[in-house]
């Protein structure tokens, strides 16, 4: 079988985001690009599924953007992924875009199991996967912390307020991943080595007209630091009769 | 089209969650804003306080009744609103970003070639156009944005819209309905153990590394209890497995808007700050005063955990 997994390439959460000069994007300098956080787990899922398969599937890890993105497509292959898709855009994509541009590929290399991180952690969308399948008719679990498939059959468990659904579907099918579904592994030495001779192809996305039109980015309110009540459990009473009669909250 | 904004509600276990009222009312709003008439949806079997929706302004009620659709299954719910928002020529589509309203709204949208905007926290209407604000990179900046499609759909953040009272007549229209496609279906739910999300809760006391083992998170549970809150948890006790990743707030856990966030024993980096500083008002107890998290405090006691949340869940008692 072949296995997708896609992947982004985003600021990494330690990063302070300033807005660029435009208003419409962040400004990029200062800031370190990592791998999608929650595409590790995506990544380590398909590669646990291909050695528990133990035939001769493959991973393929795919990812819209730009050449930049060729550092965390590296990354997934020092992990073990078998070979890289970039999918190269002109101009930034809305999630129904790059939903777009994943279906095409998923569709050309014919894979039947897909997996990507839940969300990506700079436009926090977390509807990317869920567009793919409604584009493809695959089926698509999202928010995923346990994965089992036996044969066409998969199981998953998602995790929602208050608690975890478990949840059958069948291939072909769209994984969401959420932190919890696994430990990613770290690339080895010899990964890292062998990475080095995977082939990363590059075609251009399928493009299409965004539906969204960003009007601006802005920096949230900032917040002004409040007052320090006391140093001790003294301070307890104050603070319980400023939450009932300033702030109104208890 | 129909001149129609569509409200998708959503029932668990034969109820009406609270963020369908805070949706019901912003598409009420809406509708008087852009001079549409609206209407709500509802999946499930029974689903007994249907009606409250009218009291925030939604009369027009269809509910897609089976006893087979009592839980939720991405894959007939999809099909079941695209049916209907097509039936009806729904120009706007409205959920609330809940998990289910997450993993629904891009699915119809994608088969009514609907723009979609998520997790949105404001919503105006300027010259007859939606604009939608929604924060990224988990708050640290907002982004404002429209849609150029002709069907447009929001989900909006649970707990950020407070429901107007505003009371109409409830005309409920049960359809029987079969099943559509069920390829997709939740087979079991497993409760968790703790009683409120973070993600929906209105106070959330959220405890850190300064807690110094995870026994000593019954402290926060015990002020969590007193206050009806969530708890909720920083990255580095769940990276270190004292707490569920499902109470993680933060960049990679959840971003929370609620009323009151208490929090202990947290110093606040950026990705915590990030999740947590849209909550209306903050208070943070750290023995180390230049910890970032005072920056954006409300009310704040420099001091030890251990002494002060005990004291602070006597006082709260006996308030009650």
């Amino acid at each position: 079988m072949k296995i997708a997994v896609c992947i982004s390439h985003v600021p990494d959460t330690a990063t302070k985001i300033n807005i660029a000069d435009n208003g419409k994007e962040i400004d990029p300098a200062g800031v370190t690009y990592i791998i999608n956080p929650y595409d590790e787990f995506a990544v380590e899922e398909a590669l646990t599924t291909k050695e528990t398969l133990g035939d001769d599937s493959e991973v393929i890890a795919i990812s819209v953007g730009n050449d930049k993105n060729k550092e965390t497509i590296k990354k997934a292959l020092a992990m073990g992924v078998d070979s890289g898709v970039l999918l190269k855009i002109e101009s930034q994509l809305d999630s129904f875009g790059i939903a777009k541009a994943l279906a095409e590929e998923i569709k050309a290399q014919g894979c039947d199991l897909v997996f990507m991180g839940k969300q990506s952690v700079d436009f926090d969308n977390q509807i990317v996967g869920q567009m793919t399948s409604a584009i493809l008719d695959y089926s698509c679990i999202s928010v995923v912390v346990d994965f089992k498939l036996d044969g066409q059959d998969i199981t998953c468990e998602r995790e929602i307020e208050g608690g975890k659904e478990v949840v059958a579907a069948q291939l072909p099918c769209i994984i969401t991943a959420q932190k919890g579904l696994n430990e990613p592994r770290y690339a080895s030495l010899k990964g890292i080595m062998s990475a080095k001779k995977k082939t990363i192809e590059e075609k251009s996305a399928v493009e299409t007209e965004s539906n969204t039109e960003v009007i601006g980015l802005k920096k949230p309110p900032a917040k002004n630091p409040g007052r320090i009540l006391g140093t001790d459990s003294s301070a307890v009473h104050e603070l319980v009769r400023l939450l009932r009669e300033e702030a109104k909250v208890i | 089209m129909g001149n129609i904004i569509l409200v998708i509600l959503e029932q668990r276990e034969g109820k009406l969650k609270k963020s369908s009222f805070e949706t019901a009312s912003v598409a009420a709003k809406l509708a008087k804003d852009l001079n549409l008439n609206v209407q709500a949806v509802a999946i499930g079997s029974e689903i007994s306080n249907l009606d409250e929706v009218a009291k925030y302004g939604v009369g027009n009620i269809t509910h897609f009744k089976n006893d087979s659709l009592a839980n939720y299954s991405s894959s007939a719910y999809a099909a079941i609103v695209t049916e209907f928002a097509k039936e009806i020529s729904a120009d706007y589509l409205i959920v609330a970003n809940t998990s289910y309203g997450k993993d629904l709204a891009p699915r119809v949208s994608v088969k009514l070639n609907a723009g979609c905007l998520i997790d949105c926290v404001k919503l105006e209407v300027s010259s007859g156009e939606v604009i939608a604000t929604r924060p990224i990179y988990a708050g640290k900046a907002l982004m404002d944005a429209k849609l150029k499609s002709a069907v447009k759909f929001f989900t909006i953040r649970p707990n950020v819209f407070k429901p107007v009272e505003e009371s109409v007549t409830a005309e409920i229209t049960t359809k029987d309905v079969d099943v559509p496609d069920t390829s997709t279906k939740v087979i079991d739910f497993k409760k968790a153990e703790g009683k409120l999300d973070v993600a929906e809760a209105d106070i959330i006391v959220s405890g850190g590394r300064g807690l110094k083992t995870p026994e000593d998170f019954k402290l926060i549970e015990d002020l969590a209890d007193a206050l009806g809150a969530a708890v909720g948890a920083s990255r580095a006790v769940v990276d270190a497995g004292w707490r569920p990743h499902g109470e993680q707030v933060g960049q990679t856990g959840k971003t929370v808007s609620p009323s009151l966030y208490i929090a202990c024993g947290i110093s606040g980096a950026i990705q915590h700050l990030a999740g947590m500083s849209s909550a209306k008002y903050i208070v943070a107890i750290n023995k180390d005063k230049d910890a970032p998290i005072f920056g954006i405090a409300d009310y704040g006691i420099v001091g030890d955990v251990f002494e002060i949340i005990p004291k602070l869940t006597e006082a709260i008692k006996s308030l009650n």
